[in-house]
């Protein structure tokens, strides 16, 4: 079996940097140019969010701009996100287009039908989908349905052996290893214990194992380069979006101290 | 009182299956982070009800402590205005703290203490679970922190007082409309944050496995009594048994025990009343059952308010403890099988049923439990003047005073 694209973005014989941008905030344009701005600044992969009501796992930034995508004229979900993911494919605006990961809360796959969800990610050209609220053992149905897309699992730092062993023989593309316990968004510190937690996934897959929550500096993504395959950096790319030229300054700073 | 939490396969009523699915609905749905909590939890509940100590203790802290069993009284002039032979009332208001919500309160704290846990956390609404779970915490000598949206904190200032009285942390929650499904969120978010010493206590028949079949456990004690009063006072069947639905504890505490004991021949209408708010036909109700489709929120699979794009609605009741968007898995169960029927009901007919039970019993109810007892008339209309019903009333109406005066009852 060929590798996916979304694997391969991490094998590029260096740590892989993955940006989190809010589709449709502050609006769908804007978010599409913060797309290209995140590609333009060295994006090696880009999570590109679906505003949800009840965004469980997310800090403040993130929900916040789900709060304001949400809340503009004619409302704005699944299917403007994807709308926002094609036209970025379709028109990435660098040479070698990173691949896009879309990262949604169950419900909005499921009002929309799992099958259907699916047909039109990949549609929009996306690579893979990542599904905080749904651990593998709820997977199945989706699992049967998004064949041509990787599903990313994460594993925490409350996962047990057992449960690291579930996650790592589900997940596809890489393994999402959340930094903290807790939601998303910067923390001054990384966790303790991080690059054991990184160490324990890595015995049970050969897959990139990325790390994500709670990294918010080009010095945080440094260290955490230092043990992961690849650095996700959400909240503090967020904060940045309304702005794409601030967007790509901060990205490329990212990509530089990943890098590095 | 083992046999309640522990079913054998010979029971034709036999849920959960293993993995917490009430047909379709139920599941867990949350991030990995609380996962391995609740695979924890779902381990250490059926270690406890095997173990003959945990359910003597819950028991007697039940009679003891909470005051049970709470009566199963005749309310005969409640029965006469509404032109039925019989209306027995299951009186949860006289529990101590003054609602159902204790019975579940006692059976988690005793299991957050039997867990090693020294802190727990709750979210509520009216504040009614909020309240019984700071009791129970100071019972227990827990640390405790009650999640509470900021409306409803302005709604129900002397049970915010309370909970502080009785040396709990009230945390206000501003996100969304500040009301209960954003306390819910908030007190999740505060558990995948500080899972390894925290025990997140549910208050309704909600959320990921094993939450729905624990707190309805817990509440089966409820529909149990009422069974075995029924028998004591050696009444013939009754036709109809009634309780309000918001997350449905107390209605699925009423109707688990019939569901499991009693034969579907002999068995009685099972009736729950949702909040239809200022009507099913407007967007201000609480009536995902008559209403929703089903969903994902807050960990599980079940019906639920939303939107086109899945995002859950804003729910509307008069009463704080019915406007949730959702409602516990085992009620769609319920009511796709057609095991329990569900109806809906407006706040101004909750309100002539509160003032009815007042005027007529002196008895002062809820306005959640004030739903339950707004179906009479129309059981009233269907089974005949020969009708027996039960209703159970879940809660006393003292907190809901500010409410019905700005409704201009009494005036």
């Amino acid at each position: 079996m060929s590798e996916s694209r979304l694997t391969a973005a991490f094998r590029k014989g260096r740590p892989a940097l993955v940006t989190y941008l809010m589709a449709g905030y502050p609006d769908r344009d804007s978010s599409l140019e913060a797309l290209r701005a995140a590609a333009r600044g060295g994006a090696d992969v880009i999570e590109l969010g679906v505003p949800y009501g009840d965004p469980l796992a997310d800090g403040p930034v993130i929900a916040e701009a789900a709060k304001v995508a949400r809340e503009q004229e004619g409302g704005f979900g699944l299917i403007h996100a994807l709308q926002v993911a094609e036209a970025f494919t379709a028109d990435p605006g660098v040479e070698e287009a990173p691949p896009l990961v879309v990262m949604t809360y169950l419900n909005p796959l499921m009002r929309l039908g799992l099958a259907e969800a699916a047909a039109r990610m990949r549609e929009a050209g996306a690579a893979g989908v990542i599904v905080p609220d749904m651990p593998p053992e709820a997977g199945a149905a989706w699992k049967r349905v998004s064949e041509g897309l990787d599903t990313v699992f994460l594993v925490a730092p409350t996962s047990t052996e057992e449960r690291i062993a579930v996650v790592t023989a589900a997940s596809q593309g890489f393994i999402y290893c959340v930094s903290a316990t807790g939601v998303t968004g910067e923390r001054e510190t990384l966790a303790l214990g991080l690059a054991d937690l990184v160490g324990r996934i890595r015995a049970y897959t050969p897959l990139p194992v990325a790390v994500g929550f709670g990294v918010g500096t080009p010095e945080q993504a440094a260290q955490v380069a230092a043990i992961a395959d690849g650095v996700i950096v959400g909240s503090a790319v967020v904060k940045r979006q309304r702005d794409a030229g601030e967007v790509e300054a901060f990205v490329r700073e990212l990509a530089a101290a990943v890098r590095a | 009182m083992t046999e309640v939490f522990l079913p054998s396969a010979e029971m034709a009523y036999s849920t959960p299956d293993a993995q917490g699915f009430y047909g379709p609905y139920g599941g867990t749905f949350v991030p990995e982070t609380v996962v391995p909590a609740l695979g924890e939890l779902a381990v250490a509940y059926e270690e406890a009800i095997a173990d003959a100590a945990f359910l003597e203790e819950f028991a007697y802290l039940l009679h003891d402590y909470v005051g049970r069993p709470t009566p199963l009284y005749r309310a005969d002039r409640l029965a006469d205005a509404h032109r039925l032979r019989a209306v027995y009332l299951k009186r949860e208001d006289l529990n101590h703290t003054g609602a159902h919500k204790i019975n579940n309160t006692i059976g988690q704290c005793l299991l957050a203490r039997r867990m090693g846990k020294t802190r727990v956390i709750a979210e509520t609404g009216a504040g009614q679970h909020g309240v019984a779970t700071a009791t129970t915490a100071a019972l227990m000598g827990l640390e405790c922190a009650v999640f509470m949206g900021t409306e409803d904190i302005r709604r129900q200032a002397l049970n915010v007082y309370k909970m502080r009285l009785l040396g709990a942390e009230v945390v206000p929650v501003s996100d969304g409309t500040g009301t209960l499904a954003d306390a819910v969120t908030a007190a999740l978010r505060h558990w995948v944050e500080r899972v390894e010493d925290t025990f997140y206590v549910i208050g309704s028949a909600v959320g990921p496995h094993p939450y729905p079949r624990m707190v309805r456990d817990f509440q089966s004690i409820i529909g149990s009594e009422i069974i075995a009063q029924l028998e004591e006072k050696a009444l013939p069947p009754v036709d109809a048994v009634v309780a309000c639905v918001g997350g449905g504890s107390n209605a699925i505490g009423t109707f688990y025990p019939f569901l499991r004991d009693v034969p579907v021949e002999e068995r009685p209408l099972l009736v729950g009343a949702e909040a239809a708010g200022l009507g099913l036909e407007t967007d201000k109700h609480g009536a995902a059952l008559s209403k929703g489709s089903p969903g994902v929120l807050h960990g599980f699979y079940s019906y639920l308010l939303q939107d086109e794009a899945g995002n859950p609605l804003e729910a509307y009741s008069i009463s704080a403890g019915l406007d949730y968007p959702g409602v516990g898995p085992e009620h769609s169960y319920l009511k796709d099988e057609g095991l329990v029927r569900y109806e809906s009901v407006t706040d101004i007919e909750a309100l002539e049923a509160f003032a009815l039970l007042t005027r007529t019993e002196g008895i002062i109810p809820a306005i959640e439990s004030s739903h339950a007892l707004a179906l009479l008339p129309r059981l009233a209309a269907e089974l005949g003047e020969d009708a027996t019903v039960v209703v159970t009333v879940s809660g006393r109406g003292d907190k809901d005073m500010d409410i019905v005066r700005e409704a201009g009852l009494g005036e």
